[in-house]
């Protein structure tokens, strides 16, 4: 939300008017970049004007429920961020589940994007199909993973898994960080491979070639030549990946509802348990900026890489 | 309160992003401090009111019947606007924090009574209904006239209420040589429960859902009645009291002993399928659960009072009432129309109009004289108005308590801490943790909430 605003401007508007700024005046250039103007300006009414009042707010102690108790609270909101229990256990879920969601779903969007880009029967198909999870809203598809699947007395996967003993097994309740990884791997295994398998695309079938004359096997290619080539396709996955994994909160809203105890409890979930079930503007405020700077310092490393594959690109 | 149907369906279209959505929410109370957004008086001298309403068939049936009041009161507009409980929830208390006007009326439930009545949000009702003399207060079911009224005065008018009760499968139970009787202990219940208990049906279904809303009903009632309590009178949590780890005890032990699979997922709609599937012989809930039973589950239920261990009647109370904020411009129109909406003319209204079934159950005494009624509501009419009767929100507990409140404390926190305290129950219920640990946590949460009370 707030990368948009810094990088759309500057490279729609500002760019372009700095190449022509040595030839057209000042005044044309406004001129220019007037029909934008209304665009830029919504943008930054609905994204940067509630960012800059959820700061205002993160220092003051406000409860909707207390009539009387706007105060100004200096860095008492933040304060509690440190010392409070479970915002510590937020945050370590939050990053658990974003690292293995992330380490998961490259593992296997690398080895379905591999499968893909080889010569395989009916590969538009397949390829249709494995985009499929992500494509579905993600609170329908949670429903259906808890109801149609994980179900501990109609669900399809105790049944199946009945002759291995684990029948009655409740999934949700019992393994609930395994159930929700598992269910965010589900959905963003796609959006890996599709990333990956456009490395793999790009690359030169006369470097795996040459690879094959020289001797290499299928395995020393790989680790070799494609590996290395991927690399930055697999970066670039996995860091946009977090900044969507970090934000996870609406399979954990229908899985688990941060349950049971504080289990899977993630930031964004806290901040929601905070700012419309304990309705403390202040302090759900002070998390919200806390998730917004994580997902920046994450968003920023996603760009770089994003822009050295660009480079790359461009030297060829 | 007992919607667990509607508590699932709003999870389904929840919000998606709660960064972005707290941004837009605050910029939304930001925008609230002008007042003047709730839709103008319109032309002619008409008024349009907005009513926000809870999702449930009774709301669903006041929906139809609205052109009949407009009929009566043809310069008065009604848009009612149908919310899942939790939304509602949130709407609604935005709304009358930062007094934005949006609605004229809505649907609260004692809870949310109690606590906006004192904080003046919600204007008092008393005056109004003294003016309409067919309006009867005293027909009200006192415990709800009580749950509904602060320092004497009634600030919400009740349009549905319930209690709980134990519901049984009267053919299943004397197959296994049980008689149950009208007033049953915890202990009868659960020797019943483990004798009927088999491989095909289970002895009892007892809400295992994390949510105050959800497990924490009927959990609060057995924690009421096994002599335990949330806080002492100096608003010292007590959540790791014998009496607490006594009622918690029994109540998981009792459902991993006798309870439905899977009960860390079951709520009310859980149990209530589970109950109308014959896959459970007993199902301790809301009253209203008997009046959705089908087929031969129906003909053979039987119905007992809250099942009681050392405090009698123990059964909860919800009543969802029609209040209005008392920042509303429309004050004589909304009256006018709750006033119509929670009359005796409106259950026969009903009554003739829909068909007795649908008549909004544990409001009024008189509704319980009606011999349409008695007919169509079957046998646990009688144990619905007595126990709602009895059900005392200032006396729950056998211990004094510095709070109002049998199935929830009346206080701002207990939103939070509910949910808080019913996840650590959960996960006991789900094997992840012992009673004494869940407690401890759940104890930490209360002292925190507590603490805040004591100065």
């Amino acid at each position: 939300m707030k990368i948009n605003v810094e990088f759309l401007p500057r490279s729609v508007v500002g760019s372009g008017g700095e190449q022509t700024a040595a030839s057209v005046t000042r005044r044309e250039s406004w001129a220019r970049r007037l029909p934008l103007l209304p665009a830029f300006i919504y943008v930054v009414l609905v994204t940067q004007i509630p960012f800059v009042l959820t700061i205002y707010y993160s220092f003051f102690s406000w409860n909707l429920l207390k009539p009387d108790s706007f105060r100004f609270a200096g860095l008492e909101n933040y304060g509690t961020l440190l010392s409070n229990e479970s915002i510590r256990i937020a945050v370590w879920n939050t990053v658990l589940l974003t690292a293995c969601v992330i380490a998961i779903s490259v593992v296997i969007g690398l080895g379905v994007a591999s499968l893909l880009n080889s010569e395989v029967f009916g590969k538009g198909l397949m390829r249709t199909l494995m985009i499929a999870p992500f494509l579905i809203m993600p609170t329908a598809g949670a429903l259906v993973w808890k109801d149609t699947l994980l179900n501990p007395l109609f669900g399809l996967l105790p049944y199946l898994l009945t002759p291995f003993g684990l029948g009655r097994v409740d999934w949700v309740n019992q393994y609930p960080m395994v159930t929700v990884v598992a269910v965010e791997v589900w959905r963003w295994t796609p959006f890996m491979m599709l990333i990956i398998l456009a490395g793999l695309q790009s690359q030169n079938p006369e470097i795996l070639e040459a690879a094959r004359v020289d001797g290499a096997n299928a395995f020393q290619s790989f680790r070799r030549i494609t590996l290395p080539l991927v690399r930055p396709f697999i970066e670039l996955g996995a860091l946009l990946g977090s900044l969507f994994v970090v934000q996870t909160y609406d399979s954990i809203f229908i899985l688990t509802y941060g349950g049971p105890g504080e289990d899977t409890t993630n930031i964004p979930f806290l901040l929601y348990i905070v700012a419309f079930q304990g309705f403390n503007i202040g302090q759900a405020s002070a998390i919200g900026v806390v998730a917004v700077i994580i997902t920046i310092i994450v968003a920023t490393f996603a760009l770089r890489t994003l822009f050295s594959i660009f480079q790359v690109e461009a030297r060829r | 309160m007992t919607d667990g149907k509607i508590r699932l369906l709003d999870r389904g279209v929840a919000t998606s992003r709660p960064v972005a959505v707290l941004g837009l929410f605050i910029a939304l109370v930001g925008a609230a401090c002008s007042p003047g957004a709730g839709g103008g008086g319109g032309g002619g001298g008409t008024t349009t009111l907005t009513l926000a309403a809870v999702d449930n068939p009774q709301m669903a049936d006041l929906k139809k019947l609205v052109p009949d009041f407009q009929s009566s009161h043809p310069n008065i507009q009604v848009k009612i606007i149908t919310l899942p409980e939790d939304q509602l929830r949130v709407q609604v208390t935005e709304d009358v924090a930062t007094k934005s006007g949006r609605y004229d009326l809505f649907t609260i439930g004692q809870y949310e009574t109690g606590l906006w009545a004192k904080k003046g949000w919600i204007e008092n009702l008393s005056p109004y209904i003294v003016k309409d003399s067919s309006y009867d207060p005293n027909d009200l079911i006192p415990g709800v006239h009580t749950a509904l009224s602060y320092q004497g005065n009634v600030y919400a008018v009740p349009f549905y209420g319930e209690s709980s009760m134990l519901m049984y499968r009267k053919d299943l139970l004397s197959a296994a040589g049980v008689t149950m009787p009208d007033h049953p202990t915890w202990d009868q219940v659960a020797a019943a429960a483990q004798k009927v208990n088999s491989s095909s049906v289970s002895g009892i279904c007892l809400r295992g859902l994390a949510g105050w809303g959800e497990l924490l009903g009927p959990l609060d009632t057995v924690v009421n009645t096994f002599g335990g309590r949330w806080y002492d009178q100096n608003w010292n949590a007590q959540l790791t009291s014998p009496q607490w780890k006594a009622a918690v005890g029994f109540y998981v032990n009792l459902l991993k002993t006798a309870g439905e699979p899977g009960a860390a997922n079951a709520g009310f709609t859980e149990c209530l399928n589970a109950y109308n599937g014959g896959k459970v012989a007993m199902w301790y809930d809301a009253t209203v659960g008997a009046s959705n039973f089908t087929g031969d589950v129906a003909k053979n239920s039987g119905y007992a009072y809250a099942p009681t261990k050392i405090k009698d009647w123990s059964g909860w109370l919800w009543a969802w009432s029609l209040a209005m904020p008392s920042s509303s411009k429309k004050k004589d129109a909304a009256w006018a129309f709750a006033d119509w909406a929670t009359s005796k003319d409106y259950i026969k209204l009903v009554g003739t109009k829909l068909g007795w079934a649908h008549v909004p159950p544990g409001t009024r005494t008189s509704t319980y004289a009606l011999p349409e009624y008695q007919q169509a509501a079957g046998g646990f009419a009688q144990i619905t108005v007595d126990s709602m009767a009895h059900a005392d929100v200032t006396h729950a507990t056998v211990d004094p308590v510095p709070y109002v409140g049998i199935q929830y404390v009346l206080i701002d926190e207990f939103q939070q801490l509910g949910d808080q305290v019913s996840q650590e129950i959960t996960k006991v219920i789900a094997g992840g943790q012992t009673v004494d640990q869940a407690l401890q946590k759940a104890q930490q949460y209360a002292a925190a909430v507590g603490k805040k009370y004591q100065s």
